[in-house]
């Protein structure tokens, strides 16, 4: 991971993605091989220096995991109590990080009377408290609403870009992968799959369980018989664009070029972090060799072409 | 009327008296009973697999012995452990020699009592703890034993109505008190009138108790 980014890792449940955020601030011991931080392998540390790690890594937990008999001011201030922060300072802090992530109003409310979003929020302002230089998400928004998602996702990023906090989240929902993540990997049994930019992963996914998170944000399947009665008049193709391709209109330049009329059956714009990535699937009528120099001519002008053989690519 | 006078001016005084022995009683063995006891059940539970302290030694040797004590019934435990009441007191009778079994007795009570209170506790906000580089000791007493607050103060109501019942056969070592003094008096020598009083106080005794109980763990339950 590099400073300032936020990574994403992705799999199904039980793939290990929750072992592996664990094992970064030590919740668990790896079997073998080393946890680095900052140049240094945290495995073999005493543990007042394991302490004093952990008191730089921020954590957040898909249950919120706050005290239900302490206020929200205590559930912040009692962390840097025991970190012997001063009363001044705690005081300040718990001021500055409530108002960021919008509850100042809430000092003396107890856990129980807040929802969902909110306990996250709080959870939020008692990992950034501790001012760390690395937050950890453990499913942060699964337990969570599409909307209250939205808003805790927005204000990790924000989190991110005004505080200059690194995040290593990981989660099972590829629309939190497809908003805040700069870098992804992508976990099955225990194992990395598949890693890189979130942008190259969207648009050239190589693995087929990357495929399959890909496509989950997609929406679209192609009924199987109608794909299979389109395909004996022409290949189904799904194009991605990304950056300069999105702006050519590369669809009227091949039915001018070729003896192939695009049919467009479904399309999309995903909305990534730092760029848009405009899909869409298209039928390619025509005979065999017209078509396959239309695939080549679209991959010329920067399109990334996937040919669709079942009901989803 | 002088009836009333009678038994008043004649048994108040012993009254009063097993009233004050049964304060003495459960008030020293709850105390010493929760010393012992709580810092049991927290071990019990640092040394359960999987958790901070683990050791299944350590683990197995507290279940066994808080088993066997438990096994025993306190009227039994009384005569049982004369002996070692005797080292630790110097005594076997009275108060005194009571209150030994008594802590002997509920010590072990209390220990399940706060074990089951602490395993409420979720798990989780523990491990968020544990993340923040908080130290052990600092989790036990600021997570633990704080969320587990309105769970520890009903088993103590439990333990503490408990002793009040035990105290009752202590009087069989000649500690006296209110259930000694309604058998020996309302039992052995049929002044039933004694009896009921006796028997009513005990009942305002328990249900005071109970409702101290309930109302403090309703303050500390905030969800």
């Amino acid at each position: 991971m590099e400073k300032g980014e936020i990574f994403g890792v992705i799999g199904y449940s039980g793939a290990g993605k929750s072992t592996l955020i664990r094992c970064v601030n030590l919740l668990e011991t790896p079997t073998s091989g080393t946890v680095e931080i900052n140049g240094t392998d945290v495995t073999r540390l005493p543990e007042h220096e394991l302490l004093a790690i952990r008191r730089k890594i921020g954590m957040i937990f898909q249950g919120f995991h706050l005290l239900k008999t302490a206020t929200v001011y205590d559930n912040i201030a009692i962390p840097l109590r025991l970190m012997d922060v001063g009363q001044q300072e705690i005081d300040k802090r718990v001021g500055k990080y409530l108002s960021i992530v919008g509850l100042e109003d809430k000092h003396d409310a107890y856990p129980s009377q807040l929802s969902g979003g909110q306990k996250q929020r709080v959870a939020i302002a008692r990992a950034l408290a501790q001012e760390p230089e690395l937050l950890l998400s453990d499913e942060a928004t699964s337990a969570l609403d599409p909307e209250t998602t939205e808003s805790i996702l927005e204000l990790l990023l924000t989190i991110n870009q005004e505080l200059g906090i690194t995040i290593l989240l990981i989660t099972h929902e590829m629309n939190v992968i497809q908003k805040i993540c700069d870098r992804v990997a992508v976990m099955e049994k225990g194992e990395v799959i598949e890693q890189g930019r979130t942008v190259d992963i969207f648009t050239n996914a190589r693995h087929s369980t990357t495929k399959r998170f890909v496509n989950g944000t997609y929406h679209r399947e192609l009924p199987p018989s109608l794909l299979r009665e389109l395909r004996e008049t022409g290949p189904v193709v799904r194009l991605s664009f990304v950056g300069e391709s999105t702006g050519k209109p590369v669809l009227a330049a091949v039915s001018r070029k070729f003896d192939v009329s695009p049919n467009i059956l479904a399309g999309g714009i995903i909305q990534l972090k730092q760029e848009k990535i405009g899909s869409l699937v298209v039928h390619l009528q025509g005979e065999g060799e017209e078509t396959k120099k239309a695939i080549a001519f679209l991959e010329e002008q920067g399109v990334n072409v996937e040919e669709m053989e079942r009901g989803h690519v | 009327m002088s009836d009333l006078q009678e038994f008043v001016q004649e048994r108040l005084p012993i009254i009063g008296e097993s009233v004050v022995q049964t304060f003495q009683m459960v008030s020293v063995s709850l105390l010493f009973s929760v010393l012992i006891g709580l810092p049991m059940g927290v071990l019990l539970i640092l040394t359960r697999p999987g958790n901070a302290w683990e050791n299944r030694f350590v683990y197995q040797l507290l279940n066994v012995v808080i088993n066997v004590i438990r096994s025993i019934p306190f009227i039994i435990l009384l005569f049982f452990i004369l002996p070692f009441t005797k080292l630790v007191v110097g005594t076997t009778i009275g108060v005194k020699g009571a209150i030994v079994p008594l802590i002997v007795h509920s010590a072990p009570s209390i220990a399940r009592l706060m074990e089951s209170a602490l395993l409420e506790v979720d798990s989780g906000v523990v491990e968020a703890y544990k993340s923040m580089g908080i130290r052990t000791r600092d989790i036990i007493w600021h997570v633990l034993l704080r969320e587990a607050r309105p769970s520890i103060v009903l088993g103590l109501t439990i333990a503490v109505i408990s002793l009040v019942g035990a105290t009752a056969m202590a009087g069989l070592v000649g500690a006296g008190g209110l259930g000694d003094l309604a058998y020996r008096f309302g039992h052995l020598r049929y002044e039933v009138d004694v009896m009921y009083v006796t028997v009513f106080i005990l009942i305002l005794l328990v249900q005071g108790l109970q409702t101290i109980g309930n109302r403090m763990a309703a303050k500390y339950k905030k969800d």
